[in-house]
């Protein structure tokens, strides 16, 4: 992107100015009670947490887009990748689900992964079409043979509590690692697929992945029990029943004013929001640090000029695969805290508009290649998109408080919620075309 | 071994079906490799350019329908196309003087278009939203069926049904057209061959003459031509469901790789070839399989893959084509 409109240095004052504002938006929120604000530390605080998750998400995504131009529009199925993890390793076990048929399970995967590793072995050493067929073909046999028992056992296993294969009871702060582990295996073979070839494939095989990854998370009972949701997954903070329960924990509420009830509400979701920070910043360290080294500027010159850095002797399909497994890898830790945040795993509600296309909006309005630009973009797009909720029927209702009562009037305040998808789509065009270096460029 | 009961059984659940929807595939997929031919970008926004003037067609049929106006046993909405076809053209036209021309000129790199494709995508669903909702809708009126099930027994004495939704036969013959009309417009008209021209090599075009505006406008018109017509026919034969419309753009984006991007023809190939095997892969075989070797038992529904996972057919065939021929069957561009 290279004549922009907008100058290429700014304001050292600029970054600090915006999240100041931003910061003072939050504040209104918990302190304010009118017609735009809720008044409420609680909505506030619940707002920030997922912003900060979104941050997080975008800081993956700008590791994929900003570092090396790499568009990836299936963050959907990464998130989700990454929700499956808490599920499967903090989750107490459940009982009988092993025994009924874990080991066998364990067995069709390895044969699934066997196959797919011979049948590319074979590709590699004889280029035979027709030995790879049959290899598939009999590899896939066997794999149905040794999935198709395991599974209906696995969700007999007592199906109205469970039917899934059940956790491990680790801590759930472990499940954040694995789920950005399940994302990166699923981002490496994506990518060694579809990177290195013309830009747009890796951007259609995304979708399609995303796309999977959900269908699977839906359909497949014995993981995670698909629609029927799962519920009550451990937290890595304080409940708030204990709390209130707690005389300590009333009387430092009362201390400041608070009713014990909305006090640990906040308690919980600072909480949570001290974790998230920690975990933001570390990650914004580490990849600032990434960007400045001979990697990050290496990463910078194959996005930069691709033929170029091909010619100096970088090996740019393997570059990119490395930043996209990354990249992949930070979005699934995002999908395991969110799933750890809500407490449940529910598959119906991951929706590409809402974690994909949002999540980008986020990156491009923040500034694509600027870590400190994704956050700000994702937490201000979060504050907005939840608040327009509330402010577009209302300004709906004031622009049509002129108009006569009838079947118009009813059909423009009925479609305000969709407005959401016009105005975020008309947010993305006109920073792309007007300030496609977002609201804190990079530098 | 019975291949008379066999064969109704395949052409009632398998053959008739997956032609109808792989020819809606494949009008849908013309569309997406003629905008890669001639703007050279992956257009994310094509579904949702569809689920609008299937909206646009629907809003009119409703209208036709109040004032009394049908085609006795053809579907109204046969009536309605042309004014779905003249909204979303002027849609599309209006995005590309807003959106796409911006970067056509500056000429940015491809994945910018397709990032701003995605941000047209946002605005046309939040449009569709706006027209007419979120719910499902049936708009098929007319005759249902061309053979019903029962007609069929009756005739034949066969034990097995064969049903031929008027739906069905409508898509296959509106497609035949279609295509037929395409090809003898890019092939014999000089609007047609300033495209391919075009489509070929641009500088070259550009130098003998031919406006690069002008075969824009044409493709946009045409896409968005094709892009209504595939949504009709795809919401006459399902219904109408702005999301699954965006959920189409997967399959149609495999039909136009695997054909090659940017041939026309590799398109229509690709659709049919996605239909086919994700109606096969998804349909449980145990019917069939019983008729033609009536002692075998087999234990499940001899159903390879299940249906709700019949967009992983679509993405499997993608992969392999990219894995082996990433130019697809018909040698599209490999820009």
């Amino acid at each position: 992107m290279s004549n922009t409109r907008q100058s290429a240095g700014y304001s050292a004052w600029r970054a600090p100015v915006l999240f100041a504002i931003l910061a003072i938006l939050f504040v209104l929120e918990g302190t304010v009670r009118n017609s735009m604000f809720s008044g409420s530390w609680n909505t506030s605080l619940a707002i920030l947490n997922m912003g900060l998750l979104s941050a997080i998400t975008a800081l993956g995504v700008n590791m994929q887009w900003g570092y090396a131009g790499l568009f990836n529009v299936g963050v959907v199925g990464f998130l989700a990748l990454g929700g499956l993890a808490p599920v499967l390793v903090s989750l107490p076990p459940v009982e009988g689900a092993w025994q009924a048929g874990g080991s066998r399970l364990l067995a069709a995967l390895a044969v699934g992964v066997g196959v797919l590793a011979i049948a590319k072995m074979v590709w590699t050493r004889t280029r035979s079409g027709l030995a790879i067929t049959a290899i598939l073909i009999a590899g896939f046999v066997a794999y149905r043979y040794l999935f198709d028992p395991a599974v209906i056992a696995i969700e007999a296993n007592n199906p109205s509590r469970h039917g899934n294969i059940g956790g491990l009871g680790l801590p759930v702060l472990l499940s954040w690692l694995v789920g950005g582990l399940f994302a990166a295996v699923a981002a490496w073979a994506i990518g060694k697929v579809a990177l290195g070839l013309r830009s747009d494939y890796l951007a259609i095989a995304t979708l399609g992945i995303g796309e999977i990854i959900v269908a699977v998370m839906k359909n497949e009972d014995w993981l995670a029990r698909g629609v029927k949701n799962i519920t009550s997954i451990p937290r890595p903070v304080a409940y708030e029943v204990d709390l209130q329960n707690n005389s300590d924990f009333i009387g430092f509420a009362q201390s400041w004013g608070f009713q014990a009830a909305e006090a640990s509400g906040i308690w919980v979701k600072l909480s949570y929001m001290t974790l998230f920070l920690v975990l933001l910043l570390v990650l914004i360290l580490l990849a600032e640090l990434a960007l400045k080294s001979p990697w990050g500027r290496m990463m910078r010159a194959i996005r930069d000029n691709e033929t170029a850095a091909e010619a100096m002797g970088k090996d740019v399909t393997r570059r990119h695969l490395q930043v996209f497994i990354l990249g992949s890898a930070v979005i699934g830790i995002a999908g395991a805290m969110m799933v750890t945040l809500d407490g449940l795993l529910t598959p119906t509600s991951y929706n590409p508009l809402r974690y994909t296309f949002l999540i980008w909006v986020m990156v491009i309005v923040g500034g694509s290649g600027n870590n400190w630009g994704a956050v700000l973009g994702a937490v201000t797009i979060w504050f907005l998109w939840i608040k327009v909720e509330v402010w577009g029927p209302a300004l709906i209702g004031l622009l049509t408080a002129a108009m006569p009562d009838g079947p118009m009037k009813l059909h423009l305040l009925d479609s305000a919620p969709h407005m959401r998808f016009i105005a975020m789509g008309l947010v993305l065009l006109l920073v792309l075309r007007f300030a496609p270096r977002g609201l804190l460029p990079e530098k | 071994m019975d291949i008379l009961n066999a064969l109704v059984v395949f052409l009632n659940f398998v053959f008739i079906p997956a032609a109808a929807y792989g020819a809606q595939l494949a009008l849908g997929a013309l569309g997406v490799t003629l905008i890669y031919g001639i703007l050279r970008f992956s257009n994310f926004a094509h579904g949702d350019t569809m689920a609008f003037g299937t909206a646009v067609v629907i809003l009119v049929t409703w209208g036709l329908q109040s004032l009394g106006i049908t085609l006795g046993p053809l579907p109204t909405a046969l009536l309605a196309l042309p004014f779905g076809i003249a909204a979303t053209a002027v849609l599309v036209l209006a995005t590309d003087r807003a959106v796409y021309r911006f970067y056509r000129v500056k000429k940015a790199a491809p994945i910018i278009l397709v990032m701003a494709s995605v941000g047209v995508m946002f605005v046309m669903n939040g449009l569709t939203r706006l027209l007419i909702g979120v719910s499902e809708y049936r708009f098929d009126d007319g005759a249902r069926f061309i053979i019903n099930v029962r007609d069929f027994r009756d005739w034949t004495g066969l034990p097995e049904g064969l049903a031929l939704r008027s739906t069905q036969a409508l898509t296959l013959v509106v497609a035949v057209i279609v295509v037929a009309a395409l090809f003898w417009f890019l092939n014999r008209t000089k609007s047609g061959k300033a495209m391919r021209a075009y489509s070929d090599n641009e500088d070259l075009a550009l130098l003998s003459g031919i406006d690069p505006e002008r075969v824009v406008r044409l493709t946009w018109i045409i896409a968005a031509s094709l892009a209504t017509i595939a949504g009709t026919l795809y919401g006459l034969d399902k219904s109408f469901k702005a999301f699954n419309y965006f959920q189409i753009l997967l399959p149609i984006f495999a039909a136009a790789i695997v054909g090659g991007l940017g041939s026309p023809l590799g398109a229509i190939a690709g659709g049919f070839l996605v239909a086919f095997s994700e109606v096969a892969v998804t349909y449980p075989w145990v019917k069939v399989v019983g008729y033609i070797a009536p002692g075998y038992e087999p234990g499940g529904l001899m159903q390879l893959l299940g249906t709700e996972y019949k967009f992983a057919v679509s993405f499997v065939i993608l992969i392999v084509v990219l894995l082996f021929r990433p130019t697809g069957l018909f040698r599209g561009k490999s820009v």
